[in-house]
């Protein structure tokens, strides 16, 4: 059994236009090792959701990718207002996203609900005005 | 199919051996090896980005050339639309379709003529409930490469349709056996005058069928200076063209899209661009989008690599050519069932493109994540300039090389010079250093 590789990532907050390219980048990378298809896109549609919900909402933060032959560990970690309801804010359509975003396509309230039906695992830690810990594991 | 037969040759005399398509290719299949280039096969999409790139012409597409098939009894030209766009006052396309006649064809079949049926049958075939959206235009080879080399997850969402060039040869040899019964298959050859070496290749590589109906693909640029002369003597041209606007608006970006008469599409076209697009389908970023148009070429066929003329002027040439076209002349009545049976089945692929793990760094996963590891910690010792000194497109890819075996860190310019900076510090002993002073 090969042990875990890491691959870490700097979220910018101040550049809307590159939010997107670390999941890029672990897609072009998780094909190199040859995962199936399906989970590779499953990896990258979650973390893609957990960028630009830290560029949006949380002035960026961190991504770590965790890659084991068995699963992979995607841990987005930011310094951000922090969820005050989580319950609520798992639910679709619901999102806290300002008008300017929204006129950009985002903020349809569909950002953590993708992320926990892409992932067969979402935990999520917040502490409000601290920041916000999202931990995705997806199975191989 | 599939196979890695390209059309992009290099004239080894004229390399330089210089990082103009090592840093442009967008699959990264370029070394430069021996002070040239190289082309990594099984990686080469053919977008002929490197043709159009190389400042010193080394590098060439392959093709067919006319005298090939003169022991055809029956040959016939399948011109590409993107040709009608290559010629100055250009008012009417028979001028176009005779010429060719009178440089050695027997008969001539456009392009255009199947386009208008593929985008009819496009149309019923997305009235399916039962099909993966959104649908992917097939038209440009390239397209379907890329795709299968990097994002198989959309491998289901492309129109399996056979390309407009592709059921234009089959319908064009039929009719000539029914004008011409006598006529026997071996006598008669279907012979494309492409605008790209994509399409070039794949005559030879066919996708989606075992054997291309198309028997050789001309470049459009090779045989424009002896088709225009033929033009210039044409006093009564005859009426040979059976297309119009949707058949011939193919040749430009969008034009395929905008025949389906839906608003939900998108149409990109650079293949940087149409990288971008599949990246964010890929993540569902456009659930509501019907059908995704995109072509390799800015512009659109007309942006070819074997065309002539610049593509916008192309396409504004275009643009008044169609004018005074009717809209369709090749119109399918609505069928009896809608969606994908809506669709005759010769339409469609009989095979369909399958995942080509291309960049995969071993056959076991476990082998790969070693490997990728390596890679991981050689490149960050690397200085991240991505010069292309050492005969890669970036440090990145150096460290996968010298990780795969094909390169050795001593490749790399600035380590070289760290290497001799060390050594130099290491012989420097106090005493020569004296030396020297005095001296």
């Amino acid at each position: 059994m090969t042990e875990g590789i890491r691959f870490h990532y700097d979220v910018d907050g101040d550049n809307f236009t590159s939010a997107g390219e670390a999941s890029v980048n672990v897609k072009k990378k998780l094909r190199q090792m040859g995962f199936d298809p399906d989970v590779i896109r499953r990896v990258s549609i979650a973390m893609y959701e957990g960028e630009i919900n830290m560029v949006i909402h949380a002035d960026g933060g961190e991504a770590d990718v965790e890659v084991l032959s068995d699963k992979i560990i995607i841990t987005l970690a930011d310094k951000g207002p922090g969820i005050p309801d989580i319950e609520q804010a798992m639910q679709e359509g619901f999102s806290t996203a300002p008008d300017n975003i929204r006129s950009l396509g985002f903020g349809a309230g569909m950002g953590l609900p993708n992320m926990k039906r892409y992932t067969d695992s979402l935990e999520i830690e917040s502490e409000v005005g601290v920041g916000t810990t999202v931990r995705m594991t997806v199975n191989v | 199919m599939q196979s890695n037969i390209h059309s992009v040759s290099l004239e080894v005399d004229k390399c330089k051996g210089c990082t103009h398509c090592l840093k442009r290719c967008p699959t990264e299949a370029i070394r430069i090896r021996d002070g040239h280039a190289v082309i990594i096969t099984e990686r080469c999409i053919d977008c002929g980005e490197c043709i159009r790139l190389c400042p010193y012409k080394a590098k060439k597409a392959t093709y067919d050339k006319l005298e090939q098939f003169d022991h055809f009894k029956y040959k016939i030209a399948i011109p590409a639309p993107a040709l009608y766009g290559q010629f100055v006052n250009l008012d009417d396309i028979d001028y176009v379709l005779t010429g060719l006649l009178h440089c050695g064809f027997d008969d001539v079949f456009e392009v255009s003529r199947a386009a208008e049926l593929v985008s009819d049958y496009t149309r019923y075939y997305l009235h399916d409930p039962h099909i993966q959206k959104p649908v992917i235009s097939s038209a440009c080879p390239v397209i379907i490469r890329l795709i299968a080399a990097r994002f198989p997850y959309l491998l289901d969402n492309l129109l399996p349709m056979l390309p407009p060039v592709e059921l234009a040869a089959r319908i064009a040899k039929k009719e000539a056996k029914e004008k011409h019964p006598e006529l026997k298959d071996e006598d008669i050859c279907a012979i494309f005058i492409s605008p790209c070496p994509a399409k070039v290749s794949y005559v030879k590589s066919p996708i989606g069928v075992e054997k291309s109906a198309i028997d050789g693909a001309l470049s459009m640029s090779d045989i424009y200076f002896k088709l225009v002369s033929a033009m210039k003597k044409i006093k009564n041209p005859e009426s040979l063209s059976k297309s119009g606007v949707i058949g011939v608006s193919w040749a430009g970006a969008g034009g395929e899209s905008s025949a389906l008469f839906n608003d939900k599409y998108l149409a990109a076209d650079g293949i940087e661009n149409c990288i971008e697009v599949l990246d964010q389908i890929e993540n569902d970023n456009f659930s509501d989008l019907e059908f995704i148009e995109l072509n390799a070429c800015h512009g659109g066929c007309v942006g070819g690599a074997l065309t002539v003329e610049n593509a916008y002027i192309a396409k504004a040439r275009l643009q008044s050519l169609r004018r005074y076209l009717p809209v369709s002349q090749n119109r399918v009545p609505p069928p009896e069932k809608d969606g994908r049976e809506g669709v005759p089945e010769e339409f469609f692929w009989s095979s369909a493109p399958e995942y080509r793990p291309v960049t995969m760094l071993a056959g076991d996963k476990s082998a790969a994540m070693k490997k990728m590891m390596d890679i991981e910690r050689l490149t960050e010792m690397l200085s991240h300039l991505d010069c292309g000194s050492c005969g890669a497109p970036t440090c990145r890819a150096l460290a996968e090389d010298i990780v795969n075996g094909e390169a050795s860190e001593s490749d790399c310019i600035i380590k070289m010079r760290q290497q001799i900076h060390d050594l130099y510090a290491e012989h420097k002993t106090p005493e020569s250093d004296d030396a020297g002073q005095e001296g």
